[in-house]
């Protein structure tokens, strides 16, 4: 068995004079004062990758930094499906009883720390050094791809894919830490600048700084506890040009597998965490785990279903499209919302019933998925 | 057998002579059966459009130059999808035939609508 004891969370946006060493250790100190836990109780440290500052022992050169002497610790690369592949590994190591407090941790001074044209490039290098990078793709481009094919097969038009970015922007409005607080509409989505066609700026999530951690552990340290009901992932490629067919791809097998594993339904689930750098990811994937029909996903963002006071609640920090995107810490964002929404702690962005939780990440184009069941217990 | 990866106007594919398996990116064994050796061949450059994404937004000066390119992945007649760039108003679809083009200093792929 394994609990998510703490979490933390800065802001997204600009972290002048901030370090990717230093946004994970801010991260790091929240989750860990969260869990109520002291620095030398952390026995475990999983980290992700800075594109910024690479490093071939990031977890060592963090602990280090850190003043933290763990018995066991790494880095995780999975592209965009880190946070969740950490989750899941230190899930297994707590489990297993490795480590007893496994530190969770991703943080990056992406936007201050380089130019944003550094930024595409590196990002853009999840291509095929020979077959695809010299065609000068970007990764708006792979994800273009597939989202021309996606609305050819399934009927899915850009103002479909517009309503991702306007609900997460409003989800974004009333959280604080949010990159985004300006409103914006369907008419501002489809009126934004191309990148990539079909995609827009403001189908594109933004490039940040900021940072988030975890804190997994054996037993649980709090009254509530937050369980890891159970995790599964799958792999079926990593160039777009290997991907398999739109309705063969990893996000199914991956839900598959962890509902099984965790023997629950997707009617069990309450609150859903899913990836979203671009529009068209949030899209398909929400339609891949079920939690809309194929090409019905928009039709039920524009019917309010993935409010906070909707039937499914989604993303209610603001996802990547607007509460920002810092790399790793990224997506990590979507699982600290998630712990605050099931232990009562969200404010105002709270939901009624978050017992039962869905997560979901996407790394590379649609490369790696994890799929995850959070639920809490008393 | 050289490609355009290396500066050549081909495009070069394997075929696995154990299993029948096509791939694209070059190994030196099947990756369906993982048999030794998969035999070279050329492609013809006939395909169908299977995705396109146009770039209106690029990441060096030199692929800048080029905006906006059209980013296409096709499935050639021979059996395997690979990527290239193509005329800007190529549909999901259409049948296609590659020429070359230089693009940022490279010689790459240039799918047409077939005549």
């Amino acid at each position: 068995m394994s609990f998510i004891t703490g979490v933390g969370l800065t802001s997204f946006g600009k972290h002048e004079g901030s370090s990717s060493l230093d946004l994970m250790s801010k991260a790091a100190e929240l989750a860990i004062a969260d869990a109520g836990l002291k620095r030398s109780e952390i026995d475990g440290i999983l980290c992700g990758y800075s594109t910024v500052s690479p490093h071939i022992m990031l977890a060592t050169v963090f602990a280090e930094h850190f003043g933290i002497r763990p018995s066991y610790a790494h880095a995780v690369q999975v592209g965009g499906a880190t946070g969740l592949a950490m989750t899941m590994l230190a899930h297994h190591l707590v489990d297993a009883g490795v480590a007893k407090h496994v530190l969770v941790v991703g943080g990056e001074n992406r936007l201050t720390g380089q130019s944003r044209d550094a930024s595409i490039q590196a990002l853009a290098q999840v291509g095929h050094p020979d077959y695809e990078v010299p065609l000068g793709p970007t990764i708006p481009a792979y994800y273009g791809l597939v989202a021309s094919r996606y609305m050819h097969e399934y009927g899915v038009t850009e103002e479909d894919l517009a309503e991702f970015a306007v609900l997460m922007r409003k989800h974004a409005l009333i959280h604080p830490g949010a990159q985004f607080h300006d409103p914006i509409t369907v008419a501002d989505v489809m009126a934004s600048k191309p990148v990539a066609k079909p995609l827009k700026l403001l189908d594109c999530c933004p490039v940040s700084d900021g940072g988030a951690a975890f804190v997994i552990s054996r037993e649980r340290t709090g009254d509530v506890g937050v369980r890891i009901r159970g995790c599964a992932q799958a792999h079926t490629h990593q160039h777009v040009t290997a991907a398999p067919a739109l309705n063969e791809l990893g996000a199914e097998i991956a839900i598959a597998k962890a509902k099984a594993i965790s023997r629950v339904a997707i009617s069990d689930v309450r609150y859903a965490a899913v990836y979203d750098s671009f529009t068209i990811t949030l899209a398909m994937l929400l339609e891949d785990l079920g939690l809309a029909k194929r090409g019905e996903a928009a039709a039920r963002v524009r019917a309010g279903h993935f409010n906070h006071d909707g039937a499914m609640p989604l993303n209610t920090h603001g996802g990547l499209l607007s509460y920002g995107h810092c790399g790793v810490g990224g997506a990590m964002a979507h699982l600290v919302e998630t712990h605050l929404q099931m232990t009562g702690r969200a404010g105002n962005r709270q939901v009624r019933d978050a017992s039962l939780a869905l997560l979901h990440g996407d790394g590379g184009v649609l490369s790696s998925h994890v799929s995850m069941f959070l639920e809490r217990v008393r | 057998m050289s490609d355009w990866t290396s500066g050549a106007e081909a495009i070069v594919y394997q075929s696995c002579a154990s299993c029948g398996a096509v791939q694209y990116c070059r190994r030196s064994f099947c990756s369906v059966c993982g048999a030794p050796d998969p035999q070279e061949k050329r492609a013809s450059g006939a395909g169908t459009v299977y995705a396109t994404s146009l770039v209106c937004r690029a990441a060096t000066p030199e692929t800048r130059a080029h905006v906006p390119y059209n980013i296409v992945l096709i499935d050639t007649a021979e059996g395997f999808r690979m990527m290239g760039h193509g005329e800007n108003d190529l549909a999901i679809g259409d049948k296609v035939n590659a020429r070359f083009a230089q693009f940022a200093g490279r010689l790459v792929p240039y799918f047409e609508k077939a005549k």
